[in-house]
């Protein structure tokens, strides 16, 4: 492990723990570490273990997954400014949530609108795989990429245009911001597989990606399969973004800006970005949502909304300096 | 045994054939310049030789499994792309993928950078370098491959001469230590004096193959590239010089 990953995994450790010691309910923090780890059944264990624990674990898993995502759609197709959102899954998975709460059943079943957006993310991913055809190219991914988010996008506003109810309009709205509040458990059980099972065929695409750093001629010559390995790419992106929207809605940025942050740190190989980027990951929706919860404790600040107010000006910071340094 | 045999390859594209019934033989000691003019089909025929267009026929590589095939052949493509800033020796690693990682790795590496007197800037970033210093990480990666065929598309194109003479050195070095390496070239200058054979392409056909006192004829360059050309002897080597266009 380099210094680098190293660092990265101690920071997302410390901002685990300082997330599991902040809420409302105003306990010290070895005091609430004490009744997570050692505590018994009192009402203190169970705030740490029903409440704070999914929401720091989910945050670790939602972060992660967008942060290697981020790092693995830029290796693919070889440009900086790719995030997890362009395959069009994450679009999809937001349509099915609106449809759950639009339809009320979200109201109904708890586990409703995840189960309602894991189901349209995998459509998504079938719809863009189709769409992309059989090839290995990474030009025919993009396009089909942009049409089904396009597609889901309108089909969202549609439902947000005819819907006869505000109050659910108002719900759709603030859910689409994106937000770690008031999960459960069931939320991590739930969106933990597919985001595993999202990681893994992305780790293990990181030699096709060093190489296919070289352009697909190159990376084809030496031995990658390429339909394969888009295969691998697209499979795992889709599981990681269609779970981490269905528990968490659309937290944008971090995809973005954390593999870009990164990249210098790591010799800009992809294959040691993207376990970086996805502890960078982790650790920057640890920051964000514990920035939700101290920076206005009273009101519902959403954790889409802060990670975009991070994320912005640290990309407008690299523009500039990639500006400095002048490239074309 | 034959590094690369090609029987009757034909690819077609968009329903126009680039490439017509092309059989090609490349053996070990082989330095081939792939010559013709600008879509000739030259690039075409490495890459359906490789089995990254569709084609029929038969390519002897084609038909391998792919990382068997890498190991079999290097390739360089045309297009210098450097995607990310790595530094020079790890992109020049990068050679190494279809190989288990061992301790060959580092030998092959620090003697690809060594042949192509990169190891001044193995630590710099690969795309802060100018492009003639790109093209040579280019083809020390396509060295550290290690592969016995070497197939390079305009490995000279914008070397300085000093750069595109020692690229063509090196080449023919690695044919004398019983390497093959087939080169499309558009400098016949450098053709005529390094290969020890040239494959003349037009319109998706080989209209010449033979030793480049041969095929540089002035009767085929006239035929195939429309120019006139000097062709001497210099330096215990032959010159070739085109002169000027042939308007028939």
């Amino acid at each position: 492990m380099s210094r680098v990953t190293a660092a990265l995994a101690g920071l997302v450790v410390l901002l685990f723990l300082v997330s599991l010691s902040i809420g409302p309910a105003g306990i010290g923090p070895l005091t609430s570490l004490n009744a997570l780890f050692l505590g018994s059944d009192g009402p203190l264990a169970l705030v740490m273990r029903e409440i704070r624990l999914p929401r720091a674990l989910l945050a670790v898993l939602v972060g992660g997954g967008l942060g290697l995502s981020g790092a693995a759609l830029q290796g693919y197709l070889r440009n900086p400014l790719a995030e997890p959102g362009l395959i069009g899954v994450s679009a999809t998975a937001a349509f099915g949530a609106v449809l759950a709460l639009q339809t009320g059943l979200a109201a109904a079943y708890a586990l409703a609108l995840p189960a309602f957006a894991l189901a349209f993310a995998a459509a998504g991913v079938v719809l863009v795989l189709l769409l992309a055809g059989p090839r290995g190219g990474s030009v025919t991914l993009i396009l089909a990429g942009i049409a089904v988010s396009s597609l889901a996008g309108a089909l969202t506003a549609l439902v947000l245009n005819l819907s006869p109810n505000p109050f659910a309009a108002n719900e759709i709205v603030f859910w689409m911001m994106g937000s770690l509040a008031d999960r459960s458990m069931r939320h991590v059980w739930l969106a933990a597989p597919f985001i595993a099972a999202g990681a893994l065929p992305l780790l293990l695409a990181r030699r096709g990606l060093d190489a296919l750093t070289l352009g697909e001629d190159a990376a084809e010559a030496m031995g990658i399969r390429l339909g394969r390995l888009r295969l691998a790419l697209v499979v795992g992106v889709a599981g990681i973004v269609g779970a981490a929207t269905a528990v968490a809605g659309t937290i944008g940025f971090v995809g973005l800006v954390v593999p870009h942050v990164l990249r210098p740190l790591t010799g800009a190989r992809p294959s040691r970005l993207l376990p970086a980027s996805a502890l960078g990951g982790a650790a920057l929706v640890l920051a964000a949502d514990i920035a939700v919860r101290v920076v206005l404790p009273g009101e519902d600040l959403k954790l889409g909304v802060v990670t975009a107010l991070i994320g912005a000006p640290v990309f407008l910071r690299l523009i500039l300096m990639t500006r400095a340094e002048g490239a074309p | 045994m034959s590094l690369l045999t090609l029987r009757s390859l034909r690819v077609t594209l968009r329903n126009r054939p680039i490439l017509n019934d092309i059989s090609l033989q490349v053996e070990r000691g082989e330095l081939v310049g792939l010559i013709g003019p600008n879509g000739a089909g030259k690039t075409t025929l490495l890459r359906a030789a490789l089995g990254l267009v569709p084609s029929s026929g038969q390519s002897s590589l084609a038909d391998l499994a792919p990382r068997e095939r890498a190991r079999a052949a290097a390739f360089l493509p045309q297009a210098r792309e450097i995607a990310w800033p790595i530094a020079v020796e790890d992109v020049v690693a990068l050679g190494r993928t279809p190989h288990a990682p061992g301790p060959d790795d580092r030998n092959a590496v620090e003697a690809a950078l060594a042949r192509t007197g990169l190891l001044d800037l193995r630590r710099r970033a690969a795309t802060r370098l100018s492009g003639g210093e790109q093209a040579r990480v280019l083809i020390a990666r396509a060295l550290a491959q290690e592969a016995p065929l070497l197939l390079a598309d305009e490995p000279a194109a914008g070397l300085d001469p000093s750069h595109a003479i020692s690229t063509m050195k090196v080449f023919r070095a690695l044919a004398g230590e019983g390497h093959g390496l087939v080169v499309t070239l558009h400098d016949l200058g450098l053709a005529a004096r390094h290969c020890t054979r040239l494959v003349a392409l037009k319109d998706g056909c080989i209209v010449a193959d033979g030793p480049p006192s041969e095929v540089l004829t002035p009767a085929r360059m006239r035929a195939i590239f429309g120019v006139t050309a000097f062709h001497g002897e210099a330096d215990g080597g032959p010159v070739f010089q085109p002169l000027d266009v042939t308007r028939d």
